[in-house]
């Protein structure tokens, strides 16, 4: 079941088009990989999922993303309704310079919810939920800077599960890590996608290839295929997938 | 890093030829031996098979090595595993000659049953098939491959040919010919199965090239060589 439909999706970025006639359907409760080479829309897409490109000025989008049934980009749309329902996990981890406790509780403040029993539930939840609660439970005043890269990035995952968002958007979620912290992400997100629908945007082919169940692959803004994740690596339709994945691209 | 990974490729690529080259050779002379009745060509047929066995696992290893080194994709990924497994077939190609040397073995110093006809002709058509599925494979010829996939039942019928005329004409009639007349029926059988190994090579190659599978799939390939869709 789509749980995500883009028609004929346009972006400009003043006159140039970074975004060509993008169509697709995101499965729901699966990984979704996007590749291709730097600077051809896959962040720029990833970003109209929850309306980031907004903050750009000189924006303008043409076409429908519909997430739930709703359009996006109806006038009538609560942005911050919206990026709670579509996280999103950065490249580097970000955390506020704040305490772990604070970073998590972030989301639920801005929401209204001011419990304090409520709040230390979701809180606890959130960490087990990530498998960070064992590592911190005992600092959760500590600033969550001194975590280590990877703790910070599940961290920040964390502080999105905590709103219990529907959709997560990772980009780049490991290149800051090292192999065995990426394999832990990894494994994160294979258990996180029980609850929610992820689309992760990656440069590591190997990674989309063990973590996604779908993948599509963009070229100077045009979504050039878009299958089941070992059709697309084994036998990829269009020869421009085939030379991209076997590095004979350019 | 490309071209290192290209230069590679194509080092598998001429090993595979070799192997092939090996196997045909293989075929010819353990047919050889059978028409002239030599057990010296047939021990020759199955010393040689070692060179063929030393060939697969040096091609099973450099595979393994591409695969883990290079993590091949697509195309890569695909010609990397059929080579693996069309040198498996090649092998098992050397070892039915290996089969038929042996029943050259038995044979050589029993009068001969009967001038053999439709034998030889299943041979050449074995060895003609084993040389287009390697031809396929190194140039990456689909056509020619669904062609030598279309040809497993001329091997078929030849082997009925061959079974039917020794047990009607010598061992039903004659219970003490059975011995020669069943050791030139497995010759048939192992020429037969040589040309089933041909046509796993050629569905390996149509994946390989395609992406798609054949394999148990024929009325696809009686489609394509009818010019289109039904």
């Amino acid at each position: 079941m789509s749980i995500i439909e883009v028609n004929k999706l346009n972006l400009f970025y003043g006159n140039f088009q970074a975004l060509k006639e993008i169509t697709l359907r995101i499965e729901k409760q699966k990984i979704t990989a996007l590749i291709g080479p730097s600077g051809c829309g896959k962040s720029t897409f990833l970003r109209t999922l929850n309306r980031m490109n907004d903050l750009i000025d000189d924006v303008r989008i043409s076409g429908s993303v519909k997430i739930s049934g709703n359009d996006i980009y109806g006038s009538d749309v609560d942005l911050l309704a919206l990026r709670k329902k579509v996280g999103m996990v950065f490249q580097r981890p970000n955390p506020f310079p704040l305490s772990i406790y604070d970073n998590v509780v972030y989301g639920l403040r801005v929401h209204g919810i001011l419990d304090k029993k409520i709040m230390e539930q979701k809180l606890q939840w959130s960490l087990e939920s990530v498998h960070l609660w064992d590592e911190v439970k005992d600092k959760l005043d500590q600033n969550a800077l001194t975590l280590s890269g990877e703790q910070q990035q599940r961290l920040c995952i964390a502080r999105l599960a905590v709103v219990e968002p529907e959709v997560l958007l990772m980009d780049e979620p490991c290149s800051a890590l090292d192999p065995m912290s990426t394999a832990k992400i990894e494994d994160l997100m294979y258990e996180l996608k029980k609850q929610y629908t992820i689309i992760i945007v990656t440069h590591n082919m190997q990674q989309a290839a063990r973590v996604s169940e779908y993948t599509g692959y963009f070229l100077l803004g045009e979504l050039v295929e878009f299958g089941e994740t070992n059709q697309i690596f084994t036998s990829p339709k269009d020869s421009r997938t085939e030379d991209y994945l076997t590095g004979r691209f350019g | 890093m490309q071209r290192h990974f290209d230069e590679e490729l194509a080092d598998l690529n001429k090993e595979i030829l070799r192997m092939g080259g090996l196997t045909e050779e293989s075929i010819l002379k353990s047919v050889e031996a059978l028409k002239a009745r030599s057990a010296e060509q047939a021990e020759q047929v199955i010393t040689d098979d070692k060179k063929i066995d030393e060939l697969e696992l040096a091609i099973d290893e450099k595979c393994l090595d591409l695969l883990a080194l290079h993590q091949p994709m697509a195309i890569d990924l695909r010609f990397v595993t059929m080579a693996m497994k069309i040198s498996t077939d090649l092998e098992r190609i050397a070892d039915l000659a290996v089969d038929i040397a042996q029943r050259v073995l038995q044979l050589a110093d029993k009068p001969q049953l009967k001038p053999l006809i439709d034998i030889p002709k299943l041979a050449a058509l074995a060895q003609t098939m084993v040389k287009e599925a390697i031809d396929a494979f190194v140039r990456k010829d689909v056509e020619l491959a669904r062609k030598v996939i279309l040809r497993d039942s001329e091997a078929d019928n030849l082997r009925n040919l061959v079974q039917s005329e020794l047990i009607n004409d010598y061992i039903a009639k004659d219970p003490s010919t059975a011995p020669r007349a069943v050791a030139l029926l497995l010759v048939a059988r192992h020429l037969e199965r040589i040309c089933d190994h041909t046509t796993n090579i050629c569905e390996d190659v149509i994946f390989m090239v395609e992406g798609k599978v054949v394999k148990h799939h024929l009325e696809i390939l009686h489609e394509k060589q009818n010019g289109g869709s039904k």
